[in-house]
């Protein structure tokens, strides 16, 4: 029987999230003092070895990622948050900013004093509001207690482009600009904000910086898959009977997630598929479910642990109908900058609404599977990289819920 | 409105203009062509570029909207949680159609993408405050105190 683990969730609940002393008494900044008695390279060398990858869905390596930062020689570098979560069936990083917005600041402060930055931003999604206004707050507390020391926050509101998750993207969108992603290389590290070195990391990457000091890398190593140790805070939506969030290792399966933590299925249907990762993710059939929520372990089976979202689908489910919508989302928010992405994005959503009508051919699933790969392939960034997934996941798995609607 | 006011606040401010628009619809719901060209002017930008920032952003409109703009999420969670049903029960309820405002100039009608409250499918926002385990039924009550525009 899987267990929850609230690492990354420490404080949920135990702490007023408005009352930095709270999380002062909880040993909230000791980490960063430990830190900034620290030689850099040792820092950087500890994170390195806890082996924690990032958890905006990429999964590099988080210390060698800072390295890049670190040696990299400017006048000014920077550190921003990615908080930008708009993987639909996603809400962790929400869970976070509104409930320990503390642990982030801390988590950046480390990093800056790592890289040597003094300046970071929290980029929040617009659908957060909310969000926004609790980590202004933990900023103008943890200014008034001096406990950043020379570091300095800023928050940022995003405008509703799911495209600026990208983190070069969202780079443009705090200078300012229409989020469209940049060439890489150069990456972030060493050309990101105003051209200067920038490290981007995901909420939850943040959070889990504090703890890793604390316990030691050794510590957070040992825990859930050794490949991609530590927790992963996973959201349930859909045909679960516990729509909510768990924090678990990553050695727990996608069963135990389900049937164990999440209940099993509403009204005792089956389950027919389940998306893990956000919208961008792959449909994975049952037979596939003692896979364990690992970054490598779900590449394996050409799924993706990506934000962490559960989308739990029962055995009613038409697969043509929810890829379809999710077509339709890829469509809407491809920036545009790219036509196989621009273009593609369209098309498979026209071809889908097609069949959904009754008026596909054999040649269109052909046709749809031809242009996924184009997509994945030839697309700028991630999102069009991505988009084809569900599809093509789908149209492997479940190809009966297609053929049945052809013309 | 005084828009040279607003954007006082923000050109001091690297990259201010999503911010300053932000606070430009706070008071208006949209950004109207004036105030997008003055935000240019003040940012040192071409206004084509200003306009290209006001239109790449969902949460941005350059036509004028109801002082509650409601937001319906189509994201695949609610849409299997019967967001369509959401849908027409907010148009009939207000007699317009999605991308539509009410006469009276109180709301708008808008597709929105996942607003990260899948816990508790479907969702709407009203000016940004989420509403969650949205059904048909619940639907006037939920718009009833925005009715007394408060």
């Amino acid at each position: 029987m899987a267990e929850e683990m609230r690492l990354v969730l420490r404080n949920l609940g135990k702490i007023d999230p408005l009352k930095i002393d709270d999380y002062l008494a909880a040993g909230g900044f000791n980490s960063l003092k430990k830190a900034l008695g620290m030689n850099k390279s040792d820092l950087i060398q500890e994170i390195k070895d806890s082996k924690l990858r990032g958890r905006g869905g990429a999964g590099f390596n988080c210390g060698s990622k800072w390295n890049f930062a670190a040696q990299a020689q400017a006048d000014q570098k920077y550190v921003i948050c990615n908080a930008d979560e708009g993987e639909p069936g996603t809400y962790k990083d929400r869970l976070i900013l509104e409930n320990d917005p503390h642990a982030l600041l801390e988590g950046m402060a480390i990093c800056a004093h790592a890289i040597g930055a003094s300046q970071g931003f929290i980029y929040c999604r617009g659908e957060y509001p909310a969000a926004a206004e609790i980590l202004k707050e933990a900023i103008a507390q943890a200014k008034d207690k001096g406990v950043l020391g020379d570091f300095d926050v800023e928050v940022r509101l995003g405008a509703g482009a799911y495209v600026c998750g990208e983190e070069t993207a969202l780079i443009e969108s705090i200078e300012g600009k229409p989020g469209e992603p940049r060439i890489k290389p150069p990456f972030p590290p060493v050309s990101g904000l105003w051209g200067k070195p920038t490290i981007v990391n995901n909420v939850e990457t943040f959070v889990n910086i504090p703890l890793i000091l604390e316990k030691g890398a050794a510590w957070y190593a040992a825990i859930g898959s050794p490949s991609y140790p530590g927790t992963k805070v996973l959201t349930l939506s859909g045909d679960v009977v516990h729509k909510t969030f768990f924090e678990v290792p990553t050695t727990t399966t996608v069963r135990e997630v389900i049937y164990g933590l999440g209940g099993g299925l509403t009204a005792g249907k089956q389950l027919k598929a389940v998306q893990i990762g956000g919208t961008s993710g792959a449909f994975i059939p049952a037979d596939q479910l003692d896979t364990a929520i690992g970054f490598d372990e779900l590449s394996a089976i050409g799924a993706v642990l990506g934000s962490g979202a559960v989308f739990v689908l029962n055995e009613s489910r038409d697969l043509a109908d929810v890829t379809a919508r999710i077509a339709k989302f890829f469509a809407h928010e491809s920036c545009g900058k790219c036509t196989p992405c621009r273009e593609g994005t369209a098309r498979m959503s026209d071809i889908l609404d097609k069949i959904n009508n009754g008026q596909g051919k054999a040649a269109d699933l052909a046709l749809l599977s031809r242009l996924g790969r184009v997509m994945s392939c030839s697309s700028f960034c991630g999102l069009g990289q991505a988009a084809p997934s569900p599809l093509m996941s789908a149209l492997k798995h479940f190809p009966a819920d297609y053929e049945a609607r052809l013309n | 409105m005084d828009y040279q006011k607003i954007l006082a606040d923000y050109v001091e401010m690297p990259g201010g203009l999503i911010e300053a628009f932000h606070a430009i619809q706070a008071e208006l719901s949209y950004l109207p062509e004036e105030a997008i060209i003055q935000a240019a002017q003040v940012f040192g930008i071409p206004a084509a570029q200003a306009y290209g920032v006001a239109t790449f952003y969902s949460m941005f409109s350059v036509k004028p909207r109801g002082k509650f703009v409601i937001r319906i999420c189509e994201s695949a969670p609610c849409h299997i949680a019967g967001a369509a049903k959401v849908v027409a029960a907010l148009e009939k309820e207000l007699g317009i159609n999605m991308g539509g405002s009410t006469p009276d100039g109180l709301f708008t009608l808008e597709f929105t993408e996942c607003v990260g409250q899948c816990q508790a499918a479907p969702v709407i926002t009203i000016n940004g405050k989420p509403y969650t385990d949205v059904s048909p039924e619940k639907i006037s009550g939920i718009l009833e105190p925005y009715r007394k525009n408060i």
